[in-house]
């Protein structure tokens, strides 16, 4: 085993993104507090989706958990996509770091500033809206899994695409669409039926309804299911990606 | 002793291409050794079977004894690749790129060395300078010192010296047959054929995927390419004797022919008796160009 490979490897895309912290960690949250400003100003006193719990407070544990996603995916993807295209994909390749070596520092560093910027939300979230944390281990593993299954899909979107328009195109037209219409901005219970049911088919619906059980203690679906189904997903997806790196698909001709 | 580098018949195909078609060829440690070949001959798909950024359709490929597939960590420690593109990570310092480098092959206190190298290659006061704000030629000078971070025992380098100007040329083959006097074995793929003449004592020649020439550069040199002995007479015409020599008349400059270079003297006694003077003369060296042309110019098997 060459840990030396795997840490280096790690400690360069945790790097990458801290050297400019400004837009890879300060923008997507910048991001994240405008839409809790905008809706809450909008929708507070309006809508109650949990009893008791008030809108802008529902709408942190959506809004914490949809930067976490989005950040997990764009971490590994623009990494992979930008070294492919400098070339310098070549600096990894040459030297003896195994195909699972590799998965573990691209998945963990994706985690890892999903994590960072989910924090920061949060803490920035605050100021507006007190939000207790009932159950932090679900909410932990939630987390956890989330960064960890789009951390997994950027790896393969960044692998597969050979243009930067093709990376975009995943994630305007694959990611985007998933994580706005899982439930961040409202319970999927007061959706039309059709909706309903196709927000049940969204597998990022249950990590951002998993995530907020973490806090309130109270979801759309029983947690146990979305824990078993973001746990299936996590690990499918990890196969499918090591199965990628190993046989070398668009990495090694 | 295991060969530094090792190759049976080695085939690689690619959708549209067949880029190798059995190439078998071995390299002694300690060799200095060229690959030379048309634009498209392979040279860079064996290169990169190597260092496994390709991979074999059939045979194999060992660097000192590691097949590049099964063993693929140690081969990989054993064989440094200077790429023939210049890439670089623009977030990072010519220092940290070094020490990632380092990194990524398990190497953790490795400054001493990463500071020799940078010395080496003249790049000491451009340590802390982004990758970014580096000329060509210091960008070229950094991907040799990452070829060599982990001090490997077999260098590749593929078309290192394309569009760079003399002065680095020079530096850089300095530095690189220094390498080799250590006791490093360097495999080099260039187009200027006179560095290969120069540098190489050992060549083997790619066309179309296939091995056309492996030998000495001293016995290639005296296969294909002619010694020649170019005149000008001042007075009169080539005496009847010579003219089975003649490769070529320009005026009163003849070029003629010799097999070897004890015949000046019978050209010289010729043109004594015919009580010619010799206004200019020269002796032409057998080149690696015309050798390579006859090569190439020969059907495939």
């Amino acid at each position: 085993m060459n840990a030396g490979g795997f840490t280096t490897l790690l400690y360069k895309e945790l790097l990458r993104f801290w050297k400019v912290s400004f837009q890879t960690i300060g923008a997507p949250v910048l991001t994240a507090l405008l839409y809790l400003l905008v809706f809450s100003h909008v929708l507070a006193g309006r809508v109650e989706v949990f009893p008791g719990i008030s809108y802008t407070v529902f709408l942190v544990p959506g809004l914490v958990m949809m930067s976490m996603l989005q950040n997990a995916f764009a971490n590994s993807s623009s990494s992979l996509i930008q070294s492919k295209i400098t070339g310098n994909i070549i600096f990894i390749l040459l030297p003896p770091i195994a195909p699972w070596e590799l998965f573990g520092a691209y998945l963990l560093a994706s985690v890892i500033r999903g994590v960072v910027i989910g924090a920061g939300v949060y803490l920035i979230a605050l100021v507006v809206a007190a939000v207790p944390v009932a159950k932090p281990l679900w909410l932990i593993a939630f987390g956890l899994l989330g960064t960890g299954i789009l951390g997994n899909l950027g790896i393969v979107a960044g692998i597969w695409a050979d243009k930067f328009d093709q990376l975009a195109a995943f994630q305007n037209f694959i990611i985007m669409p998933l994580t706005f219409l899982s439930g961040v901005f409202y319970s999927i219970h007061s959706l039309p039926p059709f909706w309903l049911a196709l927000s049940h088919a969204n597998p990022i619906f249950y990590l951002i309804d998993g995530f907020r059980y973490g806090f309130f203690g109270h979801a759309d679906v029983d947690p146990r299911l979305g824990l078993a189904i973001a746990s299936v997903s996590f690990l499918a997806l990890s196969f499918a990606v090591l199965l990628m790196l190993q046989r070398g698909y668009k990495l090694r001709h | 002793m295991a060969p530094a580098i090792e190759i049976e018949r080695l085939e690689k195909r690619y959708p549209t291409t067949h880029a190798l078609r059995g190439v078998s060829l071995e390299v002694k440690q300690g060799e200095f050794f060229g690959l030379l070949g048309p634009n498209g001959a392979g040279k860079t798909t064996l290169i990169s079977i190597l260092a496994g950024l390709a991979r074999p359709t059939t045979g194999h490929a060992k660097v000192l004894g590691h097949d590049v597939v099964t063993d693929y960590r140690n081969a990989r420690r054993k064989l440094g690749v200077v790429p023939q593109e210049i890439v670089f990570d623009p977030f990072f310092s010519v220092r940290e790129t070094l020490r990632l480098q380092s990194g990524y092959f398990g190497l953790r206190a490795n400054d001493a060395w990463i500071d020799e190298l940078l010395a080496s290659l003249h790049l000491t006061d451009k340590a802390d300078a982004n990758m970014r704000q580096l000329s060509g030629g210091m960008k070229r000078r950094v991907l040799v010192a990452q070829a060599l971070v982990h001090r490997p025992p077999v260098i590749v380098l593929d078309e290192p010296t394309a569009g760079v100007d003399v002065e680095l040329r020079q530096t850089l083959w300095q530095f690189i047959r220094e390498l080799n006097r250590q006791g490093h074995t360097i495999v080099l793929t260039t187009h200027y054929l006179e560095e290969a003449e120069t540098l190489c004592a050992r060549i083997a020649m790619l066309k179309q995927g296939q091995v056309v020439a492996l030998d000495s550069t001293k016995n290639l040199l005296s296969h294909f390419s002619e010694k020649y002995l170019k005149l000008t007479l001042a007075n009169g015409a080539l005496p009847e004797a010579l003219l089975s020599r003649v490769s070529s008349v320009n005026g009163p400059q003849y070029t003629l022919l010799l097999h070897d270079y004890g015949e000046v003297e019978q050209v010289l006694a010729g043109l004594r008796e015919a009580r010619l003077t010799i206004q200019e003369m020269e002796v032409l060296q057998p080149d690696l160009e015309e050798a390579f042309m006859k090569i190439m110019r020969r059907p495939l098997a």
